[in-house]
């Protein structure tokens, strides 16, 4: 495999580094310098900024919620005051939504880690989708039903499992389980089971 | 159609005439965010319809503004405490990795220069559980009218804005502590990340938008009003009245008029002593109760406010310490006052 | 089961017109705080709060009265409701409940008189049989009901009961109650409207005074005769002060002028009689005559952002979109016109679903799924048993699976039996994780106890591991449906990091990349997916302002979704305009209409009512079905079609309201269902339109009948079909319990699912090893398995350690001090976490035993900012019958300090 290699211990390693630094403050660990609320004229961090209407990814309440970015990057996410669901406000959860996005621990690479190995690797997106698209296909063809052995149509394969959903989007879950049903792969399941 | 606006209904069942109407209560008037800002300021809300519109800013005006807290619809989610670190951008302690308390559900445990919003938890139960209540209270700087930290600044960082609040200019902070024990409520710390002595700013910044502070916007029960303190001290005085008609004779505000360090423009509805909160009775201004005040040197505020800041770590340290003890040996006794 | 849909039937905005709300199986204060912001506007309006949980929580702080209970006995509670309720003098006086129960419910239908119930047979009802385990091996029952004495005495009137709460989990043996003996006369589709024609059968008979001893409600009311109060304290813990107190406060705040509503959480659903407890609920709400009005209802708090969207749109096995049912090998499911024949339903909403199900299967095949072919449906792969998450990982652990993805879901914390889990995930071939952060079931390989512990070693695991970081909600387009089926888009605001990417982007890509590698393929079982329709590629316009060039088009996404003209690709205006023949598509039955037009997205449409209104909030983006918002709201309205006062107006009927002309109607006569909100009802049919018993659709039902997608049009107290475990909610004690049954010799859930195997070893009752009674659940602080907030230092300092609950009682039995370390164990596993040791948690008397109560939030895992031991290694695998949940919420243990 061809990826750059990152041993696991290194990889710790940096995340260590990470949690020394947070532990000194999120102040850097969220990214932003410690500019002290200033006086007099105090500046609005997201004067300059754009806003996006978006919904809060945590519980089914649905809170609306709105996304500042300047220069591409998320700034700041608060409640959407037009909302009747929260009408700007929001839980501890809702109110660290910045948090899921701007965050030192965050994971930006694919990881690989090879059968019996004591180590992750770090892979190429594109070499680790094609592995994947290989794998399913290997699998899906060794354990493929097409009917019982009473002559009952199945056309199923039982070799894989596909969990989650509930906290994905409606438009993947509708893409997901039409390629799981697409190639036969039955055992599709998420949090919701009642 | 017309909606009208409905009337409070009966607490008990009885022939009732009022149509659907108003999504809210009527008595007293929980304001919703919108109805939380002054007319003049309406729609600044930032929320938007389309996609990568700029923010909507607005304007106060410049009057006292503050928070009415009511306590007794505080359901202790902390929204405020991570709202307030979200728009400031102030750290968790120890990157996040704290410790488990044991004191309710309160584990940042107090306002510091990382905390500037703080969720006591307060447990009162007899030991047949007839009698329970749990209380909860997001507790802040109080903005007083007479502010001892404000007062012994030697290098005039601390400023009074234009809507009565009281803000540390960390720019100018030499982090000399003289405020720290100045407050009588404890509210201000050194920020470790950049040795300043800090607190709420009642989000100034937000303010000179228009826009609310964040952890009033924040908070999903409204318990965190924002407002002009003159209209917040009407529906204070509504909901005290509303509590004392339904029998809650603890009810009392408390801040809400000049006799503390004349007045708190962030004031508070308690149902019990204040005290039980981790609210002093009758708080003293460093004029009482520091020797020297505004004419201090910056040096000698230095070395007090040192002293000052170890001495008050140290005695709420052995506060802790006492009331986990306390909280062990008898789980949870009638009136103790759990989280410090 | 009792009213038709798998969903909320109202949304939290509209418990402010509550005048009582009744909160059990939910910590909605905790879990739901921004929804309970209304149950305090409610309040401070006067309504009154009850709040009945084995602890007192944040929720129970608001609260006007607590009801302490026992986990899992809440079925007795609610049937001491019940029997409380139907013998008040209120009840039997007041002439609303009487005209309300036998109006709109099937009160009055007279069942089968061969009908045992458990009152007759000590805990378990007529048609009780071994279970035979098909080829599947893994469907876990312990028992199985022939409902064939359940039925409706004129004849079985079938459910179609797609609903999440009603799945089948590949059960064989029980039957349906559909016809089907006549197959021979039925034609082949399409058209299909001839052959659910064939399936209509006399509609049954009712006894509208209720006095007939074998109609419904004379069954329930002997059915819970003995959940008396004195019973309900015995079985629960309750004392009857507070019992009685909530049963008078919601006799009290029900009626024409008034409304109750319950709200429930997975409180009520995690139990092996998990959708009998929500059902016993619902049976409570029609017998006070609270659904489908304001106020009133039944409000499911859902846990996760989509996760009524992912029920909706299923990535579950057992059914297909819009709660059709999976085909199975286990019903008459081989042709397509079998499967019409056994799933749908004549005299119902569902008279149409050879509609929904054509056109769905053109969004499969497209061009490819013609009439000759059956639409393709020969292509679509069949069930053949429990393939649920527990079965499954049973599945693994066999080495029957070889591959797993897990998207944004962490069984190695959140699964039931977590040990267990990470034992399965070590003996798959491949796993793909997809998450924002490293995961435990990403680093199941050299983090979890078991390698830690020295129990295997990394080397020996097999698996092929790959972690694929995820772009976060602001990094994506993307719709989630909350819990009240509100369908809200949130829009892409900034590119994700690196290789981060969206989770629509690798199942797109993973789809292209299979396209390729199956080309050319001439297999018979690779056709379907050759023929499956696979092209979201983005317009250049969607992604001309962002660096990735690549994300699909959610846009085609959302046509297909929604549905359109098979030719020309004109999108529909909602499933009304769906067709048997093909020439509509559309993946959604249930989502069709929201984007009804070009330019024209429901779920991004932001705009509230103004402040006043009745907060429907209509043009605040899209709910299914066709925007209502409250269900069944022709409840709303007296028989007659009036309002049932000036107080709870919600939807009425217009008799001067003239609807919009068509083209089949060019001059409709005046007379309209109107109100606040969109009527759950034919929009023009009168109130006194009787029904046609030789029609099929809703012109079977009468202008009387709220619950259309019923085949008699009835909310159901009795439900002769769509539960495989009776057609009553009836105490049982949870699997593991230190209480023998005290209301019936019948100690469980006699169909109950259970995996007895090494490592999955269950509790005998009573056991002394074990004498704790244990919850799991979730604070305000954190996020399920903690990947959404252990990783978050703001969210990490609030609940930084996992502790367990436990009262000053208990703790002096056992020396624990308040922090000190403890253990708590159960057969599968055992953790550590400190002791909070609070008088919110409380001791009860139950059958003449003191139970304590142990809590333990499920939040910790070995990853993260901030760690602790994985709750769920304590847990069971065992299920409901009718759903397959855990059982999470009622199991017992022991703890020990440390």
């Amino acid at each position: 495999m061809s990826g750059a290699v990152l041993s696991r211990r290194a990889f710790m390693k940096r995340s260590a580094g990470v949690a020394a630094s947070t532990a000194l403050g999120g102040l850097m660990a969220v990214g932003a310098d410690l500019q002290p609320a200033a006086a007099r004229t105090a500046e609005l961090r997201i004067r300059e900024a754009k806003s996006y209407p978006s919904v809060c990814p945590y519980c089914a309440v649905g809170c609306g919620t709105v996304v500042h970015t300047v220069d591409g990057k998320v700034v700041n996410v608060e409640g959407d005051p037009r909302s009747p669901i929260n009408n700007g406000t929001l839980c501890p959860k809702g109110a660290a939504i910045y948090q899921l996005h701007v965050n030192p621990n965050r994971i930006d690479k694919v990881l690989h880690r090879a059968p019996g190995a004591t180590e992750w690797e770090v892979w190429d997106l594109g070499q680790a989708m094609d592995r994947v698209a290989e794998l399913v296909k290997q699998t899906r063809d060794e354990t493929f039903v097409e009917k019982t052995a009473d002559g009952k149509t199945l056309m199923n394969s039982m070799g894989i499992f596909s969990l989650g959903g509930a906290t994905m989007d409606n438009e993947w879950n509708h893409i997901h389980q039409k390629l799981m049903r697409g190639l036969g792969i039955v055992a599709i399941e998420n949090q919701a089971r009642i | 159609m017309a909606w009208q606006t409905q009337a409070s209904p009966p607490a008990q069942p009885g022939p009732v005439s009022t149509p659907i109407g108003s999504p809210g209560p009527a008595t007293p008037p929980v304001a919703s965010p919108a109805a939380q800002a002054t007319p003049s300021t309406q729609g600044a809300s930032g929320s938007v319809e389309v996609a990568g519109a700029p923010v909507q800013t607005g304007q106060y005006n410049a009057e006292p503004m503050g928070f009415y807290t009511d306590t007794t619809v505080c359901i202790g989610c902390k929204a405020c405490e991570v709202a307030c670190k979200e728009w400031n951008q102030l750290p968790a302690s120890n990157g996040g990795a704290n410790l488990l308390s044991g004191l309710s559900y309160d584990n940042t445990r107090r306002l510091d220069g990382e905390h500037w919003r703080h969720v006591r938890f307060i447990e009162q139960f007899d030991e047949s559980r007839s009698q329970g209540r749990w209380l909860m209270m997001s507790d802040v700087c109080k903005h007083c009218v007479q502010a001892g930290c404000l007062e012994v600044c030697p290098t005039g960082a601390i400023i009074r804005t234009e809507f009565d609040t009281v803000v540390i200019q960390s720019d100018t902070c030499n982090g000399c502590r003289a405020c720290i024990p100045a407050c009588p409520f404890g509210v201000i710390e050194v920020n470790p990340v950049n040795n300043t002595a800090m607190k709420c700013t009642l989000c100034y910044d937000r303010l000179q938008a228009g826009l609310q502070p964040a952890c009033s916007q924040a908070c999903p029960t409204a318990s965190i009003q924002f407002g002009p303190i003159r209209e917040l001290k009407g529906r204070a005085n509504m909901r005290l009245e509303q509590l004392q008609g339904q029998g809650v004779d603890q009810a009392r505000l408390y801040g809400a008029d000049d006799s503390i360090v004349g007045g708190l423009n962030s004031f508070y509805l308690l149902v019990d002593e204040p005290e039980v909160y981790g609210l002093p009775a009758n708080p003293q201004l460093p004029s009482r109760n520091v020797p020297t005040g505004a004419g201090l040197s910056a040096l000698g505020a230095a070395a007090l406010g040192v002293l000052g800041a170890v001495g008050l770590r140290k005695h709420r340290m052995d506060q802790f310490a006492e009331e986990a003890r306390a909280s062990a040996a008898s789980g949870a006794v009638d009136g103790e006052v759990r989280g410090g | 089961m009792r009213l038709g849909r798998g969903a909320a039937t109202t949304y939290p905005g509209n418990l402010v017109h509550s005048d009582c709300i009744l909160i059990e199986g939910s910590n909605m204060a905790e879990c739901h705080p921004v929804a309970f912001r209304f149950v305090m506007q409610a309040k401070l309006a006067g309504a009154k709060i009850i709040h009945a949980d084995p602890r007192f929580t944040r929720t129970t702080a608001m609260a006007d009265v607590h009801a302490p209970l026992r986990a899992g006995s809440d079925i007795a509670f609610l049937g001491g409701l019940i029997n409380y309720v139907i013998n008040s003098e209120r009840w039997n006086t007041d002439p609303f409940f009487k005209e309300y129960v036998s109006t709109y419910t099937n009160a009055g239908t007279i069942i089968n008189p061969e009908f045992q119930d458990t009152e007759d047979l000590d805990g378990i009802f007529s048609g009780l049989g071994p279970y035979q385990e098909g080829e599947w091996g893994l469907n876990g029952f312990t028992g199985q009901y022939d409902n064939k004495t359940w039925q409706y005495a004129q004849g079985p009137v079938g459910d179609q009961g797609r609903t999440a709460n009603t799945a089948q989990s590949g059960e064989t043996g029980v039957s349906s109650g559909q016809p089907g003996a006549e197959a021979a006369q039925v034609p082949v589709g399409p058209p299909f409207d001839p052959v659910v024609q064939a399936l209509l059968k006399p509609p049954p008979t009712s006894d509208p005074t209720l006095q007939d001893p074998n109609c419904a409600f004379q069954i329930l009311k002997r059915h819970f005769s003995r959940y008396t109060p004195e019973m309900v304290e015995r079985v629960t813990g309750c004392p009857q002060d507070q019992f009685i107190a909530t049963a008078d406060m919601m006799l009290a705040n029900s009626g024409a002028e008034r409304t109750t509503s319950i709200c429930y959480a997975v409180g009520w659903t995690q139990h092996t009689y998990g959708p009998q407890m929500i059902g016993a609920a619902a049976l409570l709400q029609l017998l006070l005559g609270n659904m489908g009005r304001p106020g009133g209802g039944i409000l499911a708090l859902r846990g996760h952002a989509t996760i009524q969207g992912s029920t909706d749109i299923p990535t579950l096995y057992h059914s297909i979109h819009g709660y059709m049912a999976h085909p199975t090998i286990l019903k008459q499911h081989e042709t397509l016109t079998d499967y019409v024949k056994a799933e749908a339903l004549p005299r119902s909403y569902w008279a149409n679903l050879p509609k929904f199900m054509v056109s769905y299967l053109k969004s499969m095949w497209g061009e490819a799924a013609t009439p000759e072919n059956d639409f393709g449906y020969g292509w679509h792969p069949r069930i053949f048993g429990d393939h649920s998450h527990m079965p499954m990982v049973l599945a693994m652990m066999d080495g029957e699976v070889k591959g797993m993805m897990a998207m944004g879901q962490n069984p190695a914390v959140g699964g039931q039996n977590a040990v267990m889990q990470r034992l399965a995930l070590a003996k798959l071939d491949w796993l793909v994780v997809k998450d924002n952060f490293e995961t435990e079931t990403a680093a199941f390989w050299y983090n979890s106890p078991e390698v830690t512990g020295g129990q295997i070693a990394t080397e020996d695991i097999p698996t092929e591991v790959f972690f694929f970081p995820s772009a976060q909600v602001a990094e994506m387009d993307g719709s989630y449906t909350n819990t009240q089926r509100l369908v809200q888009f949130h829009h892409k605001a900034a590119d994700p990091p690196g290789d981060c990417r969206s989770d629509v982007w690798w199942t797109y890509e993973l789809g292209k990349r299979l396209k390729d590698l199956y080309a050319g393929s001439t297999a018979p079982r690779d056709q379907g997916f050759l023929n499956l329709t696979w092209d979201y590629e983005p317009e250049p316009e969607e992604v001309e302002q962002w660096a990735i060039k690549d994300e699909p088009s959610f846009d085609k996404i959302l046509r297909e979704i929604n549905g359109y003209e098979s030719g020309t690709g004109k999108l529909l205006p909602s499933f009304t305009a769906l067709k048997d023949d093909g020439s509509t598509t559309c993946a959604s039955w249930i989502y069709s209409g929201i984007y009804p037009e070009e330019g024209k997205l429901r779920a991004a449409s932001r705009n509230p009512d103004p402040v006043g209104g009745p907060g429907t909030n209509l043009n605040w983006a899209y709910s299914w079905p066709a925007n209502r918002r409250v269900l069944y709201n022709r409840a709303a309205a007296r028989p007659d079609g009036t309002p049932w006062s000036e107080r709870k107006k919600w939807v009425w009927w217009d008799p001067n309201k003239v609807p919009a002309p068509t083209a089949a109607a060019p001059n409709p006569p005046p007379g309209m269902w109107d109100g606040y909100d969109v009527p759950d009802f034919v929009a023009n049919k009168a109130p006194n339109a009787p029904a046609d018993p030789n029609a099929i659709g809703l012109a079977g039902h009468a202008g009387t009948d709220p619950f259309i997608m019923k085949a008699d049009g009835k909310g159901w107290l009795f439900t002769p079909t769509g539960l495989v475990d009776g057609p009553l909610p009836t105490h049982y004690e949870p699997l593991e319990t230190p209480v023998r049954n005290p209301l019936y010799g019948q100690q469980v859930n006699p169909v109950l699912k259970r995996w007895d195997r090494e490592g999955n070893v269950a509790v005998e009752v009573g056991d002394p090893a074990y004498p704790y009674v244990l919850s799991t659940y979730r604070l305000t602080e954190h996020h399920l398995s903690g990947v959404m907030s252990r990783w978050l230092p703001w969210l990490a300092e609030l609940q930084p350690e996992l502790f367990v609950e436990i009262s000053p009682e208990l703790a002096t039995e056992k020396g624990i001090q308040n922090v000190d370390l403890v253990r708590v164990s159960t057969p599968r596993g055992q953790i550590q976490a400190k002791a909070l040791v609070t008088r919110r948690m409380r001791p009860l008397n139950v059958a003449d035993q003191v139970i304590h109560h142990v809590g333990l939030p499920w939040h910790w895992g070995y990853q993260g900012v901030v760690t602790g031991s994985v709750v769920n290694d304590l847990a069971l695998l065992v299920g409901d019958p009718n759903v397959s949940i855990h059982e999470g919420k009622a199991f017992v243990c022991n703890v020990e300090k440390a």
